[in-house]
């Protein structure tokens, strides 16, 4: 349940580490813009009310219902949060659940976490808190309209996020874009409507029980006008920059090749090793035969590691006997 | 819910956390800074977590078994094998029609796929060898900020109490036929069963934000003030120190011999 694999959790090894270190740099930075707003907001209430909320959309992460041929439609949670806490506390909300998930279940990479705090936790609350605000504005006079506004919320935040996954893997060079982009947007506008529709579901639940809870979001107009604005540019961007990049692929590869940060390290390791260890290594043999040395060092410095370290448990094992 | 950790009394176990946080860290970094096609290298990445696993007395085909979790992700990658970008492509007909076939697509496919597998299984072993709560520790200790710590902390208190409710929720919606498709006549129509499953979530999150009142009235009775208590951070002894130093050095010079082989 918790260990089914999400295709939008990006396990580490996918991402070039340029990309990688971005994300963590754009999510770190907004991460701790929430951080503040939300000690102003909720003061010492904050850590209860986020942390128990968590936990709820982690758990709830389990709920789902057959849609057709074996395959389900469940909760993520983003657009959810948004509506009930507003959108910086679910920042917050959604970084503490999938940062969770890398960390205690390998659910997406540790240093590809960044990325997957962009596109859930930053990408999906702005994309959701636009949409939704938006749409309910336009649908003000409608009794259908908040639920409309919800299911485009969350079927956005899941589509729009799923467009920003695929062109960092496009930009990673992992996978090129005109396969990616449309195969991920795809399946998520699939997931997005399950999504959607449990949103609308809970969002006709909390109206007829608890309609004060739907005003909370909205009870700092003023200082969410940057996320109405962010959110509507992010979604914006990335839905004309995604069939951009998957009709004209080369301008993602070639981003991606000049990323190849790989081979100038390469090319530096080269001029490094020659420069103070052993001169002329540029012949290709002899750079064999150093990796092989190296290689020999390390398996020994290995072994004799583990036996020292096995050694000295079994001494203390028996002298705990 | 699984429990991930898992309890032995090994040398690994007993580290101090925040070692094996950076070790953890710097490991996944050196391995994807590894280039494609660096055979040798990934071997000796799959070394040290075995040797890992060996000395935290896992086992070993557990790690490998959970460690596939990441490869259905590889999907994503599966393309770069019929990527006519890359030079040297084979041209192979099946029946009519033509598949281009890359080495050396085929082979980044594996460089990733081999990386990834390796990753978890380094991911695994942090979560197997130390406890939430000491990992927690570990990461206010490295600077990540109080609050995001706190949040995390609280939110591992209640999630297996909050899953239990969700999984009852589960239960008695099967129990009245209410997960059944409408082909069976118990159930409803989609939009029938996806209203069910929202309901489900709504109360959910209603509850929820009812027991954070209740926790927030506890911990107020408690003299909570805003912030939780944090123990006291013991420096690094010598030893510590020295296993940190060689096992950074270890993985620079398994980086070093990537870029040599690799390609």
């Amino acid at each position: 349940m918790l260990l089914s694999s999400n295709p939008m959790h990006i396990p580490d090894g996918f991402l070039s580490v340029l990309v990688s270190l971005g994300m963590w740099l754009i999510s770190a930075v907004i991460i701790g813009i929430a951080l503040r707003k939300t000690k102003d907001e909720l003061g010492e209430r904050e850590v209860p009310l986020m942390g128990v909320l968590a936990a709820a959309i982690f758990a709830g992460q389990m709920l789902n219902f057959s849609v057709a041929g074996g395959t389900s439609g469940h909760l993520l949670g983003a657009a959810i949060a948004t509506i009930l806490v507003g959108p910086w506390a679910a920042i917050l909300v959604m970084t503490s659940v999938i940062s969770v998930q890398a960390l205690l279940f390998q659910d997406g990479g540790i240093l590809a976490l960044g990325a997957n705090l962009f596109n859930m936790a930053i990408v999906g609350v702005f994309v959701s808190y636009a949409v939704y605000n938006l749409l309910l504005r336009l649908f003000k006079k409608q009794p259908w309209g908040i639920f409309a506004a919800g299911f485009a919320a969350a079927w956005a935040s899941i589509f729009i996020a799923s467009l920003a996954c695929a062109l960092q893997l496009a930009l990673s060079g992992t996978s090129p874009a005109n396969i990616t982009v449309p195969t991920m947007g795809a399946i998520h506008a699939l997931i997005g409507s399950g999504e959607g529709l449990i949103t609308t579901g809970a969002l006709f639940f909390l109206l007829a029980t608890r309609k004060d809870l739907l005003k909370l979001g909205e009870a700092s107009p003023t200082s969410n006008k940057s996320i109405l604005i962010g959110g509507s540019l992010i979604g914006l961007t990335l839905v004309v920059l995604s069939p951009l990049a998957s009709t004209h692929p080369d301008g993602l590869e070639w981003v991606a090749e000049q990323n190849g940060f790989i081979e100038h390290a390469k090319a530096a390791a080269y001029t490094l090793i020659p420069d103070y260890a052993i001169p002329g290594i540029t012949n290709p043999a002899l750079a064999t035969i150093a990796a092989g040395i190296l290689g020999g060092v390390i398996v020994f410095a290995v072994a004799y590691g583990i036996a020292r370290a096995e050694k000295r448990t079994a001494q203390q094992e028996s002298l705990q006997e | 819910m699984p429990e991930l950790y898992i309890v032995r009394n090994s040398p690994i176990h007993r580290l101090d956390a925040r070692l094996k946080v950076i070790f953890t860290l710097a490991f996944i970094l050196s391995l994807s800074l590894t280039p494609f096609r660096a055979w040798a290298a990934y071997i000796l990445f799959l070394t040290i977590t075995l040797s890992i696993a060996l000395l935290s007395r896992l086992d070993m085909v557990t790690l490998f078994k959970r460690a596939l979790l990441a490869l259905p992700f590889a999907l994503a990658a599966l393309p770069l094998i019929f990527s006519t970008a890359l030079p040297h492509s084979l041209w192979i007909n099946l029946s009519g029609f033509q598949v281009s076939i890359s080495p050396e697509g085929t082979a980044r496919f594996a460089s990733i796929a081999l990386k990834a597998w390796i990753s978890v299984q380094a991911a695994i072993l942090l979560a197997a060898t130390t406890r939430f709560p000491d990992l927690l520790a570990a990461l206010q200790r490295l600077k990540v900020p109080a609050v995001f710590i706190a949040i995390s902390g609280l939110m591992w208190r209640y999630l297996f109490v909050i899953s239990d409710e969700v999984s009852r929720s589960l239960r008695a919606r099967s129990s009245r036929s209410g997960a059944a498709s409408a082909s069976l006549h118990t159930g409803g129509s989609l939009f029938w069963r996806a209203r069910v499953t929202g309901g489900m979530a709504g109360s959910l999150f209603l509850r929820s934000i009812e027991r954070s009142d209740r926790v927030y009235a506890a911990m107020l009775s408690r003299g909570y003030t805003g912030e939780l208590p944090t123990g006291d951070a013991m420096p690094f002894s010598r030893t510590e120190r020295g296993i940190l130093v060689l096992g950074i050095l270890l993985l620079i010079l398994l980086w070093l011999l990537a870029i040599l082989s690799g390609g």
